[in-house]
């Protein structure tokens, strides 16, 4: 066991020579295609501040941009999985809308008229969550029997829930939309409430940054153990702090982003707070919903690299016949794979409905095809077996900002439609060339 | 060797059809303790789909699996594994996406104490076997699609012999291999009869596999033609089973022999 890891002359095919970038890249381990979406965003980002004078790249702007993707990024984690195993899902748009009626009607009708629960009580809102989350788990069930057990295409089975699931939502009210929906559930979709504020947002990010670090450590130290080769030191301490740069500068922007004038009068009636000459400064933070959004990449990211479910979706994409003579319960994996989705469709749900503050039965529509986009774009294979969850929310982030960026330029809708289509396509063609290149 | 004692499995009339074709048709072969009996016959004559039977990848419609004289079930893949049926597939079975380790304990995956997978103890692993059968093996972080064709077949068999199997199956083992690997290949096949394990060596090539093996039973159009030891059968009779479904002398005939003289 010493010896496997020695650099003694081997038999084999020498090292090709390698330029200073891509030793660089070897040495960190890092991900290039992860690198080439994160320059493909900072340039649509640049580009938009220029085009716009100067709008785009504020704290407001990239603050609301952050709270629009949160609910697309949230499903397109579960996207991944579906798509690596060669799957697809096109119900989830229906699926949400059909969701965020149930929860609506839930905390605004069921519980406070018929089950006499009063108006703001906790238990509404969370009654209303976990229900959605059911109602999320059962429709992601049943789709997932079907295409796991009964054998139909997940494309037919999606595509009959697309119009299934939009009928049920236009059925539990008739189309009637339910509004307000309750205080504390509205929390969800963010807003100046539904922010943490400047001093949790700096114990989120010192938090987040000890764990990265931890994480490096912790790996570093196993190899050790093992005795595979290492990342040199220099490598990982630039790692680190680039990384703990890039969270702790999210905090700053999130934390740079005061409430509106009006808001912060309000709060200072309520609280009985002087207001002080030029305004109080009352920092949003980081929202909500980007929490939850970011909380639902890492246990993605967690479930699809280091669990044996994970291993089995990914294993299922490379070989389905492979994971089967292997074992490995592939109908089972894939009906869990569509309950995930199912879970995940109900938090995007309640997202989207806190948000609006209303349960329509319009919401969602579209939404399947912005995920699928947001992790096709995040560089998970139609072709199945490859996809990463951070790639995936990295996909969600361009797409929204491109959106976002076109509406402060002033496009008409028409030509965003266009716009989003053909970046979609071109994206996918990069993706193939780089595939071709590094295969 | 004299084959003696309970067989390690014995396969007794097993049928199977796929829509109206009888691909195995009341086959029966058996396997003793360290002896490798070879699977031959032309493509198409069933051997794959017999012995994919017994790994648990297709259903039999008739007949029973006995495994150390004790009858089997035997509906899936996972129950062949508990039996200690191992098998190296002709298409090599291999998740091209992921790494050799990955590969090596897919469905068997090593875990923390906290139940997440422990990839740095399947890596250390994966170099252990791997050392064994390709010294020069050294891509453990590539994903499996990026190795050589005789690198692939190599995580095949690691993935077999790793967790301790009783009985092999070797598909065509050597089909993908050139001469030197399909030497280590024998070298291998030498070294776990030794250790005791029995081996169904499949090939429709007799030169293969006609000096490896203790035993050769034939197929043709999913009848076993008749099973023979290598001492008591030459090539060219083996040949003439294989071809016209002739059984020698030497050889004990099966339900395949007695409908080709009818």
């Amino acid at each position: 066991m010493t010896e496997v890891t020695s650099t003694a002359p081997a038999d084999r095919a020498r090292a090709s020579e390698l330029g200073p970038v891509a030793r660089f890249l070897r040495a960190t381990e890092l991900d290039t295609r992860m690198l080439g979406m994160i320059g493909a965003l900072l340039i649509i980002w640049v580009g938009f501040h220029f085009l716009s004078g100067g709008l785009f790249l504020t704290p407001r702007n990239l603050w609301n941009l952050s709270v629009q993707s949160s609910s697309i990024a949230v499903m397109a984690t579960g996207m991944v999985l579906v798509i690596v195993t060669r799957n697809i899902d096109l119900s989830i748009g229906s699926a949400l809308g059909l969701i965020g009626m149930i929860m609506g009607v839930v905390q605004a009708e069921f519980l406070p008229q018929i089950m006499g629960i009063p108006l703001g009580s906790p238990s509404i809102w969370v009654l209303a969550l976990i229900s959605g989350l059911l109602v999320g788990l059962a429709i992601g069930g049943f789709q997932g029997f079907l295409i796991a057990y009964l054998g139909i295409p997940a494309f037919i089975v999606t595509l009959g829930g697309l119009l299934v699931w939009r009928g049920a939502a236009w059925w539990v009210t008739s189309g009637r939309t339910v509004a307000p929906m309750d205080a504390t559930f509205r929390l969800i979709g963010g807003g100046p409430q539904g922010s943490i504020g400047a001093t949790a947002s700096w114990a989120v990010g010192i938090v987040a940054c000890v764990a990265f670090v931890l994480l490096l450590l912790v790996a570093r130290s196993r190899r050790k153990r093992f005795r595979f080769p290492l990342r040199p030191v220099w490598a990982e301490g630039f790692i680190g702090t680039v990384a703990c740069a890039a969270i702790l500068g999210a905090v700053w922007i999130a934390n740079s982003y005061p409430w509106p004038i009006g808001i912060v009068r309000r709060y200072a009636e309520t609280n009985n707070i002087e207001l002080p000459e030029g305004g109080l400064f009352i920092a949003h933070g980081i929202a909500i919903p980007v929490l939850i959004a970011v909380a639902a990449g890492i246990v993605m990211t967690f479930i699809a690299t280091r669990t044996r479910f994970g291993r089995y979706v990914f294993a299922i994409g490379g070989n389905p016949e492979a994971a089967e003579l292997a074992g490995i319960n592939t109908r089972w994996v894939i009906m869990k794979i569509f309950m995930l989705m199912g879970v995940l469709a109900a938090i995007g749900a309640s997202i989207s409905t806190a948000r609006l503050n209303a349960a329509t039965n319009s919401l969602g529509t579209l939404d399947e095809l912005l995920v699928i986009a947001a992790a096709v774009i995040g560089g998970t294979s139609l072709a199945g077996g490859a996809g990463t969850i951070a790639g995936a929310m990295l996909g969600a982030l361009l797409m929204q900002s491109l959106q976002s960026g076109m509406v402060l330029l002033g496009v008409d809708t028409p030509l965003q439609n266009i716009v989003v289509g053909v970046v979609l396509v071109v994206a996918v063609w990069l993706d193939t060339l780089y595939r071709k290149r590094i295969i | 060797m004299e084959p003696a004692g309970t067989p390690l499995v014995e396969m007794k009339n097993m049928s199977i059809a796929f829509g109206g074709i009888r691909a195995v048709d009341d086959a029966s072969v058996d396997l003793y303790p360290g002896e490798v009996m070879a699977l031959l016959g032309h493509n198409g004559a069933g051997k794959s789909t017999l012995i994919k039977i017994l790994s648990g990848a297709y259903k039999r419609d008739a007949g029973v699996i006995y495994v150390n004289g004790e009858e089997a079930t035997i509906a899936n893949p996972r129950d062949a594994k508990k039996y200690g049926i191992e098998t190296i597939y002709q298409t090599l079975a291999l998740a091209d996406n992921v790494d050799a380790a990955a590969n090596l304990f897919l469905g068997r995956e090593l875990r923390t104490p906290w139940g997440t997978l422990d990839d740095s103890a399947m890596e250390s692993e994966a170099r252990k076997v791997m050392g064994r059968l390709n010294p020069r093996f050294q891509r453990f972080k590539d994903p499996v699609s990026k190795l050589s064709g005789g690198q692939r077949q190599s995580v095949a068999i690691a993935r077999a012999i790793l967790f301790n199997a009783r009985i092999l199956i070797m598909d065509e083992p050597t089909a993908a291999l050139g001469p030197q690997e399909t030497a280590q290949v024998g070298e291998l096949v030498k070294q776990l009869k030794s250790e005791g394990i029995g081996i169904f060596l499949i090939s429709h090539d007799i030169h293969d596999v006609f000096d490896l093996a203790d035993r050769v039973c034939v197929m043709k159009n999913g009848q076993v033609v008749g099973t023979a030891r290598t001492g008591d059968v030459t090539k060219d009779e083996v040949l003439g089973m294989i071809i016209l479904g002739r059984c020698p002398p030497g050889a004990i005939p099966g339900p395949g022999a007695m409908a080709i003289a009818a």
